[in-house]
């Protein structure tokens, strides 16, 4: 992944428009001196500042102008001194000529490394670019930059420039702004040249590129449109993430004094026999079974080779389809970019014709992918036209990975136009909806696109390579917390929001929005919400779920809605019957149901095989009667069942109900209830009075202690 | 938090991710009984002079096959109308042939042999099976619903009824008795659904009568599931049963449950699912080679300099600087933690800024949850309909324990088939470390060519006899996987490591359609190419072969020796045992000239003529 050495020269613009982005600019070139310290260690850097107040450089002194141009750092290895030394950046009150810090930046370069195209070099230019370009003695300013950007081009020499235009939009450009802009922009046809306008201090963090990544190849050969017609091309990476880096696991055993311990840790793997834990089986008496059914088939060497499927190296067509038919969803991975063979000018234009007639045409490409010789799969992708703004730079495509029939799995969900009429948007509701969408607009016509994910800085590889520059310095350094840069990655930029607070407010106002805090005890709070006569009455679970779980129907069992109490899951009957709100009938119902299924339970019962239901059922009943304030219906039941359960039959039953301490519903669980908590609890044993403060709800809360425990 | 979360909050992100490709959690398991006719219509001839009963078990075959790959389900297989019987409540005509367990290879295997001795063995049921005093069908239903008795809350239970028989009372002649057992009869089917089962009715045509579910089954059926026979041609029911293809059946899960911040106070729930998952290989385990047993796999941690085991450490270093800069788990953990809000609405931008390249990862598809906040529906189809209707797509900040990342939410609508739902994708965005420029790798520090517009022209006209029309992406099983499923069957199934498979590859280019597009792809290859293509081409690797004098001298060598080498007939010298008369230096030119090492004695030197020989 590392790139070869780099040298990077930074050109910091200190002029007065640039004083109050200096901070924010020091911060970032110290970012990029911290990743190259991790990452690239051997990388050199050179620091200029111009704009200054004094001139001190080697052009200045053998052929005199490039004024206000100070080499504060010459061309050395990174080292965490110079992160130090960034941290007071100077200001300054002299003219700033950025194409003046380029030539110096070259040569600085050039001098360095010897004029010729070899090395790694790099020109990172930091300026507002508001002061205006000194006019040369001869010429226009546009041949000069074009002169230069030649010269840098032959020298292999890229330009990064950051221009800072934080807090303002396109009309606060003014001419010189633009015309500096366009002398950028002839750098960008002569040489390696990116561009990046910051907006917001992180965009400055976002567009400084920390190193560059030495690009290669992921293939190199034919494109097969027809096997007679093919165009060469190679094939390059175009994102890739950067990870977080993998961190080595740290041993403590060794002394902490101990300047020479690795702290390394080894992991050892072994695989054991499972009938004899001590036994380690080595390598060449393991084999690889795969699981077929309930067991494994262990596969022989010649059979895995068969397991794999075998490939000729190479890139195929498999046909044009409308773009429509790929849509952007189905791109699954990192995108790669397809450019044709450099220099060879015969695939260059064949590649240029297909891309622009694929433009014209509205399609894309199917392509199957074998990158390299004995790949085991295939690699479905798109191909999607790359027309070049550049003069300078081959059109190509863009690839991305689509998904074969095994990755798409058919979840069914509802469609939005058959949602219930209270759950559609009204029309002030789609309005302000509509409105929202025009205001927060992070793409305004003819402005810079916020947020551009080319400009946007990982927060937190950023945060962790400061932390670890701090931690160096100080074991004890704590995290740093988000730079007040990157809070516009995790909110509203505040501009766009005032400017849109009218619309936020509408938003909120005509669409409200309501947390079901008391989800778990539900169907209380449902009732209630039916009293409040809520309009905005949530639909029944299994109206808005969408049926068909998978390929199988099991929908109609599913949905079918629960009118009584039945026999084979009654207690599951009961409880949705109380969570129907399409008539308040159905409360009594399941009460009534309920009893009558405990009762048949009862009566049903052989050998009390039936008990434990009907336990289940009462607890059920109990507390489907104190959530509905209904204790009365549960009080005057229990004391039936208890003179049932007095006699001779029933007692064993009765002795279980007793053991559960399922209890009267008391006054402190129901205000409507007949019965104190006192008289609740002495009700089971038929003693009177005596002081039993255990209630059922200890036991769940003692098994929720255990199994939290245990967790 | 535990010791396993804590450590993992080392890993990578990305690998987290993968293994939770398929911990996504299978579909629903099925507890499916088969419940297969075997009366005496069964055994009428159905095609090339198998039986239905043979056709259809060769079809639960295929389907096991399927289920096998596809879930970790439970079959039972049973018979009614059969000669003898078999069940645990001494029913007649009813044999359970498998009760209801785990598929295993053995199994499958078993059921596939069954058929040759289904008449010793099990028995049709003739004609006088029905009548007033017993109907199998009564206790099949009966028997199965035992079976399908266990099971929790998830499994889906099903009974899949195969039968060409539409009136199972033919031969009750009186109509008290015939109104009485379909009255017993659909008290049993109704006990069954009571109990969670479904009742799945496969009915098959004969050919002089088609099946008529009116006459009965309608009444045991749910009611819905009767529309769908109109037309119950055998052919293609049977396919309708095996058409569970070799493709792993995920249940939709609700990955994460979250909160999309418009505003403080205005949060709409959204659920989220993966609907698009790269799918995994067939997962394997280590087995002992000698007995087959799987192994346990044991990672120690031994300190590097002291050699002591040592628990899974909670601290990891890196080095910077020279020095060993330690952090602790808390510390990487708030490290990752960029903000408490889950999805952070930052504003809304043009479908134009979104690249083909703005991709990293499969995307996420969110869908609104009306039971966590109410109103979720309403302000989440309001939005989808304007994000549709003005061409924008959201940028949200997604934060996570493990990563956080810029999100783009771009509205999808329906499709007329289902195939796509409605709802928004989350496609994850790159940070600008993660983007490459290498498109301008190769920029030129002048212009380059481009296509005229005459050669764009003739690469349109390409473009559309090039044209794929029906193309869906669902047409294209995975080649590779394909294979590695074929031949676990294979070797699971036949026992067989001889005679594996071969799986047809159908990402490979249809050669009908370069052969209607053979004129324009001409012309356009004259168009871009010029006319004397190949030859320059042939001339341009021929220049680049000549290339340094190293190379020449080479190539001199070499075709030296294929002149000489034709001097020999090196396939008869074979043959004859003759190639040891020659010398090595005579050897070599055989070597010379096909490219091969030169290196070693004779013996490995005719071995290797041999070999290439194919010899």
């Amino acid at each position: 992944m590392v790139g070869e050495q780099e040298t990077l020269v930074i050109l910091l613009d200190v002029s007065p428009g640039m004083h109050p982005y200096l901070p924010v600019a020091s911060k970032c070139i110290a970012t990029l001196v911290h990743r190259k310290l991790l990452q690239s260690k051997n990388d050199e850097l050179g620091l200029v500042y111009f704009g200054h107040s004094e001139t001190d450089n080697d052009l200045n002194k053998e052929l005199e102008g490039y004024g206000n141009i100070v080499v504060a750092e010459p061309i050395a290895v990174v080292s965490q001194d110079l992160a130090g030394r960034l941290e007071d950046v100077p200001l300054g009150f002299g003219a700033s000529d950025f194409l003046d810090a380029i030539v110096v930046g070259c040569d600085m370069l050039m001098k360095r490394l010897g004029e010729n195209k070899k090395g790694n070099k790099r020109l990172c230019l930091i300026t507002d670019a508001e002061s205006p370009v000194r006019e040369p003695l001869e010429g226009t300013v546009e041949e000069q930059a074009k002169n230069i950007a030649e010269r840098m081009g032959e020298q292999g020499i890229k330009l990064d420039a950051v221009v800072v235009r934080i807090g303002q939009n396109f009309l606060t450009n003014s001419s010189a702004m633009r015309k500096n802009e366009s002398l950028l922009d002839i750098f960008k046809l002569h040489t390696q040249t990116e561009v990046g306008i910051a907006r917001s201090a992180m965009s400055m963090l976002g567009i400084m590129k920390p190193r560059v990544v030495s690009p290669t190849t992921l293939y190199r050969g034919d494109l097969e449109l027809t096997p007679t017609m093919t165009v060469k091309v190679w094939v390059y990476k175009k994102t890739a993430q950067e990870k977080f880096p993998t961190l080595k696991k740290y041993s403590d055993q060794a002394p902490a004094s101990d300047p020479h311990a690795t702290r390394e840790v080894k992991i050892d793997t072994e695989y054991k026999s499972s009938e004899n834990p001590d036994l380690s089986i080595p390598p060449e008496q393991r084999a690889k079974a795969f699981k077929y059914g309930k067991n494994y088939i262990p596969i022989g060497e010649d059979v895995l080779k068969a397991l794999k499927f075998e490939t000729e190296k190479g890139i195929k067509l498999v046909g044009m389809v409308k773009s429509s038919k790929i849509p952007r969803h189905y791109f699954l991975k990192e995108s790669n970019i397809f450019v044709p063979e450099p220099g060879h000018e015969k695939s260059i234009v064949a590649v240029s014709a297909l891309v622009r007639a694929m433009k014209e045409l509205d399609y894309v490409a199917v392509v199957r992918c074998i990158w390299r010789q004995g790949q085991t799969n295939v690699v479905m992708g798109v191909l999607l036209p790359f027309v070049a703004t550049q003069d300078n730079v081959a059109d190509g495509f863009y690839f991305n990975v689509i998904p074969y029939d095994d990755d798409i799995r058919a979840f069914q969900f509802k469609s939005f136009s058959s949602v219930p009429e209270p759950l559609q948007p009204n029309i002030d509701q789609q309005e302000a909806a509509d409105n929202l969408v025009r205001m927060l607009d992070l793409s305004p016509d003819g402005d810079e696109e916020l947020l551009q994910p080319e400009h946007t800085v990982n927060p937190i590889l950023q945060r962790f390579y400061y932390f670890l520059h701090l931690k160096s310095q100080n074991p004890e350094a704590e995290v740093p917390p988000l730079d007040e840069a990157l809070r516009c990655l995790v909110e509203p930029d505040p501009l766009l929001l005032a400017e849109s607070e009218y619309g936020l407010r509408q938003f909120s106002q005509v669409l409200p929005l309501i947390q079901n805090t008391q989800k778990e005890k539900g169907k209380k709070s449902f009732w209630r919400d039916k009293k409040d006569d809520n309009l905005l009455q949530i639909k029944d679970e299994a109206g808005m779920e969408v049926d068909s779980v998978g390929p199988v129907s099991f929908s109609s069992l599913a949905s079918r809605k629960v009118e009584e109490v039945g026999s084979a899951n009654p207690v599951a009957d009961f409880e949705a019957l109380l969570a129907r709100r399409d008539s308040p009938e159905w409360v009594g119902k399941a009460i009534q149901g309920m009893k009558k299924m405990i009762m048949d339970l009862l009566d049903s019962a052989y050998n009390g095989n039936t008990y434990e239901k009907a336990l289940a059922c009462l607890v059920a009943l109990r507390s489907g009667c104190v959530i509905q304030e209904e204790p009365l219906e549960f009080n005057s039941f229990l004391q039936d069942l208890a003179i049932k359960g007095r006699g001779k039959r029933f007692q064993d039953f009765w002795q279980q109900v007793i053991d559960k301490r399922i209890t009267l519903i008391s006054k402190d669980e129901a205000p409507d209830s007949n019965v104190g908590a006192a008289e609740a609890a002495s009700f089971l044993t038929g003693e009177k009075l005596e002081p039993k403060k255990e209630e059922p709800e200890d036991e769940i809360d003692e098994m929720e202690a255990l199994l939290g425990e245990a967790m | 938090m535990d010791f396993g979360t804590r450590s993992r909050l080392f890993e990578d992100d990305e690998e987290e991710e993968e293994l939770n490709y398929d911990a996504d959690g299978l579909a629903n398991k099925e507890h499916v009984v088969y419940l297969i006719d075997a009366g005496c219509d069964m055994m009428m001839p159905f095609e090339k002079g198998d039986s239905y009963l043979k056709v259809v078990m060769k079809a639960v075959e295929e389907d096991l096959k399927g289920r096998i790959l596809a879930r970790d389900d439970k079959v039972g297989i049973c018979f009614f109308n059969t000669l003898k019987k078999k069940n645990i409540q001494e029913a007649d005509g009813v044999y359970v042939w498998s009760e209801l367990d785990d598929l295993t290879a053995e199994l499958i295997r078993n059921f596939r042999s069954l058929h040759e001795n289904f008449q010793k063995d099990i028995g049709s049921q003739m004609a006088i099976a029905a009548n007033a005093q017993q109907i199998p069908l009564y206790d099949a239903i009966w028997v199965v619903t035992a079976m399908l008795r266990s099971g929790g809350k998830n499994v889906a239970k099903i009974v899949r009824l195969i039968t060409n028989n539409d009136d199972p009372f033919s031969e009750v002649n009186d109509s008290f008795s015939e109104k009485e057992w379909k009255r017993l009869i659909i008290q049993k089917a109704q006990d069954a659904a009571d109990l969670g089962i479904t009742l799945d009715l496969l009915p098959l045509n004969t050919p002089d009568k088609s099946f008529d579910v009116n006459v009965f089954y309608d009444q045991i059926m749910h009611e819905t599931d009767v529309d769908s026979f109109e037309n119950a041609d055998p052919a293609s029911m049977l396919e309708q049963l095996q058409s569970t293809m070799k493709k792993r059946m995920y249940k939709k899960r609700v990955v994460r449950k979250m909160l999309l911040t418009v505003a403080s106070g205005t949060e709409i729930a959204l659920r989220t699912y993966a609907m698009i998952r790269p799918s995994v290989p067939p997962s394997h385990i280590f087995v002992d080679s000698l007995t087959n047993q799987p192994l346990k796999v044991e990672r120690t941690f031994i300190c590097g300099d002291t050699g002591s085991l040592m628990n899974e450490p909670l601290k990891r270093f890196e080095e910077y600087q020279g020095k060993k800069v330690v952090l602790s788990v808390d510390e990487v953990s708030e490290i990752k933690k960029i903000s408490d809000v889950q999805l952070r609405l930052l504003g809304f931008k043009s479908l134009a800024c979104l690249q083909p390249y703005h991709n990293l990862r499969p995307p996420t598809f969110i869908y609104p949850d009306e039971e966590a906040v109410k109103g979720s529906t309403c302000a989440f189809i309001a939005l989808h309909r304007a994000m549709v209707r003005l061409k924008k797509y959201a940028v949200a900040f997604l934060s996570g324990r493990a990563t956080s990342q810029l999100v783009a939410l771009v509205a999808q609508e329906e499709s007329d088939n289902q195939e796509s739902p409605n709802g928004m994708n989350m496609i994850h965005l790159p940070y600008s470390n993660d983007i490459r420029p290498a498109e301008k790798y190769h920029a030129s520090t002048s212009s380059v060519p481009r296509a005229s517009s005459e050669q764009i022209v003739m690469a349109t006209d390409m473009i559309k006899k090039l044209h794929l029309k029906n193309y869906s992406v669902t047409d294209y099983p995975d080649p590779a996987l394909q294979k590695q499923y074929s031949t676990l069957q294979t070797v699971a199934l036949e026992q067989d490591e001889e005679n594996l498979p071969t799986t047809e590859d159908f990402t490979l280019p249809d050669t009908k359609l370069a052969e209607r597009a053979e004129f324009f792809v001409k012309i356009f290859k004259n168009g871009v190419f010029g006319e004397n293509h190949e030859e320059e081409e042939r001339e341009a690797a021929a220049a680049k072969e000549r290339g340094s004098a190293a190379t020449q001298k080479r190539k001199a060598a070499a075709d030296l020796a294929a002149t000489e080498s034709q001097e020999y007939n090196w396939a008869q010298l074979a043959d004859t045992g003759k190639l040891k008369d020659l010398t090595t230096e005579q050897l070599k030119i055989y070597l010379r000239a096909n490219k091969l090492p030169l290196a070693g004695k004779k013996d490995i030197l005719i071995n290797r003529i041999l070999t290439h020989l194919g010899k």
